[in-house]
C-alpha cells in the first residue's frame, strides 16, 4: 500500500465498507422516513458515526475525530435540544399542500441519484494515489501546514463567520420583555385577591412502586387530583394514574392463591 | 475494492438527503437532511483527497464542517423563533410573510 499508486484497498477495509456502508444508508433512510423528529435525529447520528469511521479508514484521522466531536457531539445535541424545545410529539403532517408533490419529489430524487452515480461510474478509475506520502509526517501536521499557509485567508474568514453566527443566534433567540416581571410578593397578593389556591400546590402522589412527578396524588374520596401534576404534563396528556395498580395486582395475587389452594384441597 | 465505492456511497447519501428535503414538511427534519447532504459531500472530499494523494480535499471538508456548524446554529435559532410565533415547526405553516 505504500506504493505511489495502489489498485485496490485491503480486504478488511472492503469488508468494513460493505457492512458500515449498509448501516449508513439505513440510517440515512431512517432520517428521511421516520415519523418523529427524535428518531430521525438518532438515525442521522448513527450515519454520522459511520462516516467518521470511514474518514479514519481513509487516512483522514483529524477529520474523523472532528466529525465525532463536532457533528455527533455538538450539532446533533443541538438538534436534540431544539426537538425537545419544539416538542417531541410534534409529528410531521401527512397532508400534501401541493398535489402529488411527494411522488414528484421521490421521482426527482431517484433520477438525480441515477445521474450522479452514472456520472461517477463513467470516470473509470483504476489506480489511486493513496495518502501514504501526504500523511508521512502525520495527518494533523500536514493539515496544519496547509491551513496556516495556503488556506490561511479562508481560515481567518472562518473566524468572522463563526462570530457572526454566534451573534446571529443570540439576536434571533433573544426576546425583549414587554412588561415588568412580577415580584414574588405581588404574585402572592394576587393569589390572595383572586382567592384560588392560596397555599402551595399539593405534591404528586407517592405509591409503593411509583413516586415520579407524573403520578397524581389521591383526594380523600380516592379520585386522582389534577392539581398535583404540573400543567405541562397535563397539557401533553402524560399523567399516569397508578392508584389502581396496587389493588389490581393484590386482587390478582389473591385470586391466583385461592385457585392454587383450592386445587390442592380438591387433590387431597 | 476500489475507493470509488466511497464516492457511490456519498452520491447515494446525498440523493437520500435531497429527496428528504423535498419530501419532509417538518423544518427540523428538513434541516437534518441538509446536514446529511453536507456530510455526504464531505465523504466525497475525503475520498478525493485519498485518490489524489494530497490533503487539500480534507481541508475543504474541514471548512465545510465549520460552515455547517455556523449554519446549524443560525438555522435552529430561526426555527425556534418561528416556532415561538406560530407554534408550529411545519414549513407549510410558514407560507405567509406575517402572522
Amino acid at each position: 500500500m505504500n506504493d505511489l499508486a495502489a489498485y485496490t484497498t485491503s480486504t478488511g477495509e472492503a469488508f468494513q465498507f460493505w457492512v458500515l456502508g449498509t448501516v449508513a444508508v439505513v440510517g440515512a433512510l431512517g432520517t428521511v422516513l421516520m415519523k418523529k423528529a427524535v428518531h430521525s435525529a438518532l438515525s442521522l447520528a448513527g450515519t454520522m458515526i459511520v462516516l467518521a469511521v470511514f474518514y479514519l479508514a481513509q487516512g483522514a484521522y483529524f477529520l474523523g475525530v472532528v466529525q465525532i466531536v463536532v457533528y455527533t457531539g455538538a450539532i446533533m445535541m443541538l438538534f436534540l435540544f431544539v426537538v425537545m424545545l419544539v416538542g417531541i410529539t410534534a409529528a410531521d403532517s401527512l397532508k400534501e399542500t401541493l398535489k402529488g408533490q411527494r411522488w414528484l419529489a421521490a421521482v426527482c430524487g431517484i433520477g438525480f441519484g441515477i445521474l450522479l452515480i452514472a456520472g461517477i461510474s463513467n470516470a473509470q478509475l483504476h489506480s489511486f494515489a493513496g495518502l501514504g506520502e501526504a500523511n508521512a509526517k502525520g495527518n494533523v501536521e500536514g493539515l496544519a501546514a496547509l491551513i496556516f499557509t495556503k488556506y490561511v485567508w479562508a481560515f481567518e474568514i472562518t473566524g468572522a463567520l463563526l462570530i457572526t453566527a454566534a451573534v446571529g443566534a443570540m439576536v434571533l433567540t433573544h426576546r425583549e420583555r414587554t412588561e415588568r416581571r412580577h415580584t414574588q410578593r405581588e404574585l402572592s397578593e394576587q393569589r390572595v385577591r383572586e382567592g384560588k389556591q392560596v397555599p402551595p400546590l399539593p405534591a404528586p402522589g407517592v405509591y409503593a412502586l411509583h413516586n415520579a412527578v407524573d403520578n397524581p396524588g389521591l383526594l380523600p374520596d380516592g379520585t386522582p387530583s389534577a392539581l398535583t401534576v404540573s400543567d405541562t404534563l397535563r397539557a401533553r396528556g402524560q399523567v399516569r394514574d397508578v392508584s389502581g395498580e396496587a389493588l389490581d395486582s393484590l386482587a390478582e395475587l389473591e385470586q391466583r392463591s385461592t385457585e392454587r389452594l383450592g386445587r390442592k384441597e380438591v387433590g387431597k | 475494492m476500489n475507493p470509488v465505492n466511497y464516492l457511490y456511497l456519498s452520491a447515494l447519501l446525498f440523493t437520500i438527503g435531497a429527496a428528504g428535503v423535498l419530501i419532509r414538511r417538518n423544518a427540523i427534519v428538513v434541516f437534518m437532511c441538509i446536514e446529511l447532504m453536507l456530510n455526504a459531500s464531505n465523504l466525497a472530499f475525503v475520498t478525493f483527497s485519498r485518490l489524489h494523494g494530497n490533503l487539500d480535499g480534507q481541508i475543504i471538508a474541514f471548512f465545510t464542517m465549520v460552515v455547517a456548524a455556523a449554519e446549524v446554529v443560525v438555522g435552529l435559532a430561526i426555527i425556534v423563533t418561528i416556532f415561538r410565533s406560530r407554534h408550529s415547526a411545519s414549513v407549510d405553516d410558514a407560507s405567509l410573510m406575517k402572522l
